[in-house]
């Protein structure tokens, strides 16, 4: 961190700021990298100081068929919950900006509410209706779960894009004669491309990892954190320290990538926090 | 400029899917919290509050609730204390340096919750790294064993992974508020303390409410990491909810704690919304 303080405008007290902020970064990057150090630890997980290196955790971990069916299940569905968040929060995302109609603001608020809630609600309450439709839980449920607590996502980054667009194209298309389907996907869709890459990406990653509502939807065939979680009450082993380290590393191709993507307009602070502000501001 | 069926089609599909499964779901919890189970474990749909008179009369309850509620209180404040000067730091002091190291605090977030939550708990272990590094320099001789299974390892992990959360509002409003106001302060003869407190401060208070929300309310309905890390005397409110909808099976009373954890954070939600209200200057 010794680059910091060339760089940093250096005033008393700031000392103090500094080594606070070296000590939170230390703090949020320590379980990070105890688990990439221990997935390389032949003596199992904990143990000081780590000895007799291995690839060996990440050999049994390309054995392991059960893992990887789960990664499977996982993809599909981030996938089919990305379809059905996109399909219904962007046209939400529309007709917040664009409709007036009875009981818009209770629907705005119904959409963000999954985001700001302890996911212990949305996955029970959700169990209730699927109880009493009498749906049998599956990946099919999880899916549903997922696609309808990231509608929020995708609305409220598509929400932020409309705010910025410019209406004179989408008028212009339609006094040439183009239909509003038409216009829709050769105007709108378009101007909100970077949003909607945005969003997606969120969701899939989101979805990736969500547990607290998978865990009360789940059917037979397991999603990955529900493997883990499984494998975690059994007792633990450094296998799941080689599979969480191959996935943040894919975790941060997708940051770059989103970032790459998101810095082409507007600052990284600005991309990261719109959607936590616009969570907060409209959440109630 | 838009037809009104336009309108239509963009606002009923979203407005039909959100009914049926937020709105919907939600009135379910409702009703099945007046309902109860028989002795032959079905459930009856007899309308009564005796839910709610039992989570009243049984101690357990409305004491796992305090205690979820003091474990959150403490994982706010210190989310706050760490994540404030570091947002603080970051706006004023960071200078080119900024953007990257907003990127870092981000980064801990796509980690899998889960993960990070184990990892933790491989941290406090009794043979785990943390009591086997003060073993290996002799600073301690045997394991320290309140460090793991206790509230105070769930406390750290929910802070750990909230933390980033009570940042970035703190943050965005510390980068919101007006460099001119700084200086102007500067030049009129304040100094930094007195320019904080009287002038960037009051400027943040939305911020932090936000943060201060954001990390209570997910703290509050945690219940993985007190399965993980917290032991019986770390129990949280949804643990209690997750084996009553499980082993225990009484989904009624159930769904009457999850109403109640429902309202206390709409509840919250709103206070916090009415407050940044009153302490935004725009």
């Amino acid at each position: 961190m010794e680059f910091l303080v060339s760089e940093a405008k250096l005033i008393s007290g700031s000392r103090w700021l500094l080594l606070h902020a070296v000590a939170v970064f230390a703090f949020l990057y320590l379980p990070i990298a105890v688990l990439i150090v221990y997935s390389f630890n032949s003596e199992g997980v904990g143990g000081f100081p780590p000895h007799h290196l291995t690839l060996g955790w990440y050999r049994t971990l390309f054995a392991d068929g059960p893992i990887w069916d789960s990664v499977l299940n996982s993809l599909q569905v981030a996938l089919a919950a990305m379809a059905i968040s996109l399909a219904f929060g962007v046209p939400a995302a529309l007709a917040l900006e664009r409709a007036q109609f009875p009981g818009k603001a209770l629907f705005r608020r119904l959409v963000l509410l999954p985001l700001i809630l302890p996911g212990i609600i949305t996955g029970l309450s959700l169990l209730m209706l699927f109880n009493v439709t009498g749906t049998k839980l599956s990946l099919v449920t999880i899916v549903l779960g997922h696609g309808t607590a990231l509608i929020s996502v995708a609305t409220t980054e598509v929400f932020a894009g409309l705010q910025k667009l410019d209406r004179a194209q989408e008028e212009a298309s339609l006094d040439l004669g183009a239909n509003y389907w038409q216009t829709f996907w050769r105007i709108t869709v378009p101007n909100l491309k970077l949003p909607i890459i945005g969003a997606a990406l969120l969701i899939f990653t989101l979805s990736m990892d969500e547990i607290a509502v998978s865990f009360f939807l789940i059917g037979r065939d397991n999603t990955l954190p529900l493997e883990i979680w499984g494998r975690l009450r059994r007792g633990i082993t450094p296998e799941i320290n080689a599979v969480s380290t191959i996935i943040f590393a894919f975790s941060l191709v997708a940051i770059v990538f989103w970032y790459r993507l998101r810095m082409r307009g507007e600052s990284a602070a600005e991309a990261g926090t719109e959607l936590v502000g616009a969570v907060e501001e409209e959440a109630v | 400029m838009f037809s009104r069926a336009y309108k239509v089609a963009v606002a009923v599909p979203p407005l039909l899917w959100v009914t049926v499964f937020l709105l919907v779901p939600y009135l379910l919890m409702f009703c099945y919290s007046f309902w109860s189970v028989s002795a032959s474990q079905t459930i009856q749909h007899s309308w009564n509050f005796d839910n709610y008179l039992q989570l009243l009369r049984v101690d357990v309850y409305w004491q796992t609730l305090l205690r979820s509620m003091w474990i959150a209180v403490r994982v706010t404040a210190l989310s706050l204390l760490l994540g404030y000067p570091l947002a603080y730091f970051l706006s004023f002091y960071a200078g080119k340096k900024k953007d990257l190291l907003y990127q870092l605090v981000i980064i801990p977030l796509w980690v899998s919750y889960l993960v990070r939550a184990y990892a933790w708990k491989t941290i406090l272990g009794s043979d785990g790294v943390l009591n086997t590094l003060l073993q290996y320099v002799h600073l301690t001789k045997h394991p320290l064993e309140f460090l793991l299974y206790s509230p105070f390892a769930v406390v750290l992990t929910l802070t750990h992974i909230y933390t980033p959360f009570a940042f970035l509002p703190i943050y965005a409003a510390l980068e919101h508020i007006p460099r001119n106001l700084v200086e102007a302060s500067h030049d009129l003869g304040a100094t930094p303390g007195q320019t904080f407190w009287k002038v960037i401060f009051p400027l943040s208070i939305p911020g932090v409410l936000a943060g201060a929300t954001f990390a209570f309310v997910l703290s509050l309905g945690d219940f993985l990491a007190p399965l993980l890390l917290g032991g019986p005397s770390g129990i949280m409110i949804s643990n209690i909810v997750v084996s009553l909808f499980g082993a225990a099976y009484n989904w009624p009373l159930g769904a009457a704690i999850s109403l109640c954890m429902l309202v206390l954070v709409v509840g919250l939600l709103f206070f916090s919304e009415r407050l940044e209200k009153k302490w935004s200057f725009s």
